[in-house]
């Protein structure tokens, strides 16, 4: 399989009369993506705005955060089985507006959702404020049940991304990025010294803003399944939008999954990378045995000597993490976990809701309730009352100067457990 | 530090010691009360030495191991007058390396200070003295020698230490400052993305060489179940939940994910909570919950079986609090509290219902 991911460096966002790249510069057509979005009848309003980095502007609060990009080559358009016909991604050539990113926000669905900042303290803590963000706000009609309303945003916000992404068709690439492996046979052939690397993706899957989606398929509906790499990095797996904002991993994040990337990058050098499995994490302790089982069983049919595993959440997830590693370990297979930590205010509690001995090598990505101050913006987009009922903000939260206090649980990205930020957590 | 005059301030530094190391007797006068000394004695003329005029120690409070450890009140009261006079930027304590009753009360000085008077303690000791799980998180407690051979070592390390927190700078790791670890996980941010920590510590690990979690797993205790009710039908049985539920608009206004405080209100008028509560947990679809808040908290089928005879009677007040996201400190202590108030109201048995 072979994927080109060509990547074309968005280095501004315009909003203007036409949709388009020119010279790396992005416009974008409010109207007609609002008329777009609008076909949808549940759809009462769009607003369109740009966030730029370095710009005191705050958005809140954000439901998802989207790559956009186009297939000119290949099979599997946008986000197959979900805003296109169901095709197998993963081949073709695929332009991307590099450093350009769709967020979504609106009327609050859930807890989950968070901010973003594009500026000072809180634009260290967030991957999403070094992105040109076009920000879609979206009124549902009223009246939808909370489902249907978490589906017409999650929907609104993948159109949003193909249609801005079409932009890009004949753009010619900054840089290409190619993406190739063969079958188990032919990699093993190549690579036969090489030890065996499987990565493990938790996706936690346990109903309204807590589902994640690949191919259509919620993953609430899934045994754990055995992808090649280069479908998840073209858009075979989206975000049911949150979990904690903190760290739920984006429909950008899984689209540009940074253990994915890194393990590509070592592939055929230190390790022969065998694939992903996605395994949902689910709410029922026969669930998750049934899950784990499954799981450790496709690293040993796989052959792996080495899994990196990476939550999704924390809280109950946590023993679905310990409980892959334990039969990973048990079975001989070195295991990486990468996880956060829920140690208080203070730094000073447990960090984990369960323990397991075989649990030696761990990653942290930081403690979710950290708490930081973010300084007033001068824009606000989106509604910066919502923090006051985010998993993260609290009622007073949000002082009258717009500054506000909150938890790193609020931030989107911060704790990544994919890895994709920076934080960790040191014991002092 | 703040100037008078033009003149550089020093920082003022207030020593304890015990008798022995106050050169007033060794076991023989370990039943010594408290004594001020306006001048630095026995360890505080090292270290204030190795202040280098930044600071200077103004006295040193020497007190029997014994009597601080038998009349703790009398002697903390002394002791608290004295630092309370005299006004030190900071207190410093020991060395006491494994001398367990001078680390015991070095911790009960620390305690006290940092608690009751927000001054900074810097103390000394050996890894394994029972002094340092006394205090370690309220003092900087420096990792010393297990016996007196060690002071030469310690002293500039505490110096150095107490330097930092006086000027306010931050410390940094304790494996780098010479503190033992306070044990407060501290969110700082890595050279490299996580994703690429993960790859090298699994490469680390396939090529047998070395790597260092980020992330030691927590120790958990472990709770025997209480015995069971012998007469279901005398039992006043108490609803307790993590699932969020209040009454709608969240009068308390509980957190939806790391929750600080818990709820309870009072259910003793009715038969069910669906109509007037709801869940504002952050951690799971709350649609279901909302439609009918029993299915979290089950009042509608305990009344029943109230109704029934099964149970003696349901409690008048459930509790509530968040759970996703919670500290293990912060639930430890809700649930101390909870369990007192429903233990003292002769409730004999919970349902403790998670999400």
């Amino acid at each position: 399989m072979k994927l080109e991911l060509r990547r074309i460096h968005i280095k501004d966002i315009q909003l203007g009369n036409e949709t388009a790249v020119k010279d790396g510069v992005l416009t974008v057509n409010a109207e007609e993506l609002i008329n777009l979005l609008k076909e949808d009848e549940r759809i009462k309003d769009v607003k369109i705005d740009v966030a730029r980095p370095g710009e005191k502007t705050r958005i809140i609060p954000v439901k998802d955060v989207i790559e956009p990009r186009v297939k000119i080559e290949g099979k599997g358009k946008g986000f197959p089985g979900v805003t296109s016909k169901m095709e197998q991604a993963g081949e073709g050539k695929v332009n991307v507006l590099y450093g350009a990113a769709v967020v979504t926000v609106g009327d609050i669905v859930g807890f989950q959702e968070g901010v973003i900042d594009m500026w000072g303290e809180g634009a260290k803590w967030t991957p999403f404020s070094k992105t040109y963000n076009l920000v879609v706000d979206i009124t549902p009609v009223e009246g939808l049940q909370p489902h249907i309303h978490e589906e017409t945003v999650r929907l609104a916000g993948l159109k949003a991304a193909e249609y801005v992404g079409e932009a890009g068709r004949d753009v010619e690439p900054d840089e290409v990025l190619v993406y190739e492996m063969g079958s188990h046979a032919e990699e093993s052939k190549k690579y036969p010294d090489l030890p065996k690397v499987v990565y493990v993706e938790m996706l936690i899957s346990q109903g309204l803003l807590h589902d994640g989606y690949v191919y259509g398929v919620n993953t609430q509906q899934i045994l754990p399944t055995l992808l090649h790499p280069n479908e998840e990095i073209d858009g075979a797996v989206i975000s049911g939008n949150c979990v904690a904002a903190c760290d739920k991993i984006t429909t950008y994040q899984h689209q540009n999954n940074s253990v994915i990337l890194d393990l590509y990058e070592q592939h055929g050098k230190t390790i022969n990378f065998l694939g992903v499995i996605l395994t949902p994490e689910l709410t029922t302790l026969d669930g998750k045995f049934r899950t784990c089982d499954y799981t450790a069983k496709l690293c040993k049919m796989l052959g792996a000597d080495g899994v990196i595993v990476s939550e999704e959440g924390y809280g109950n997830p946590d023993s679905d993490l310990l409980m892959i590693c334990k039969r990973l370990e048990n079975a001989g297979i070195k295991t990486v976990l990468i996880t956060d930590e829920c140690s208080g205010w203070d730094g000073m509690s447990q960090p984990l809701a369960d323990t397991t001995k075989e649990a030696v090598a761990v990653v942290s990505t930081g403690n979710v309730s950290h708490v930081v101050t973010l300084e007033p913006a001068d824009k606000v987009i989106g509604d910066d009352k919502a923090i006051a009922t985010l998993a993260g903000g609290w009622e007073g939260c949000l002082e009258e100067d717009g500054s506000m206090k909150c938890e790193l649980n609020a931030v989107i990205g911060s704790t990544s457990e994919i890895g994709y930020h920076y934080c960790t957590a040191k014991l002092y | 530090m703040t100037r008078k005059g033009g003149e550089k301030m020093k920082f003022k530094v207030l020593y304890y010691v015990n008798q022995f190391f106050g050169q007033v007797g060794g076991e023989d006068k370990a039943g010594m009360a408290p004594e001020f000394k306006e001048e630095a004695v026995g360890p505080a003329m090292g270290f204030n030495g190795l202040l280098q005029g930044e600071g200077e120690v103004i006295g040193t409070i020497i007190c029997g191991d014994n009597f601080f450890n038998e009349n703790k009140e009398e002697a903390l009261e002394f002791i608290m007058n004295i630092i309370k006079e005299k006004q030190p930027d900071i207190v410093v304590a020991g060395p006491a390396f494994n001398a367990g009753r001078y680390g015991m009360a070095c911790a009960g000085v620390a305690k006290a200070v940092v608690d009751e008077l927000n001054i900074p303690v810097v103390s000394g000791m050996y890894e394994e003295n029972p002094g340092v799980e006394a205090c370690k998180s309220k003092a900087i407690v420096v990792k010393t020698a297990d016996s007196a051979a060690g002071m030469r070592e310690a002293l500039p390390v505490m110096a150095n230490i107490t330097k930092k927190l006086v000027k306010g700078e931050e410390l940094g790791l304790p494996e780098e400052e010479g503190y033992i670890p306070q044990g407060k996980r501290l969110t700082v941010f890595a050279e490299k993305r996580g994703s690429q920590r993960a790859v090298e510590m699994l490469l680390a690990r396939l090529n047998g060489g070395e790597f260092k979690t980020e992330l030691p797993m927590p120790e958990f205790d472990k709770v025997d179940p209480a015995p069971a009710i012998k007469d279901l039908s005398k039992a006043t049985i108490a609803l307790v939940t993590s699932g969020g539920i209040v009454p709608n608009g969240n009068p308390d206004r509980i957190q939806s994910a790391s929750a600080q405080k818990w709820g309870k209100y009072d259910v003793s008028q009715r038969d069910a909570l669906t109509g007037e509560y709801y869940t504002i947990h952050g951690g799971y679809d709350p649609v279901y919950a909302n439609e009918i808040p029993d299915r979290v908290v089950p009042l509608d089928v305990l009344k029943e079986f109230e109704k029934e005879g099964v149970i003696g009677k349901v409690y008048d007040y459930f509790y509530t609090t968040t759970g996703t996201g919670t500290s293990v400190a912060n639930a430890t202590k809700f649930g101390t509290e909870i369990g007192k108030e429903l233990k003292e109201a002769g409730v004999d048995g919970v349902i403790l219902t998670s999400t």
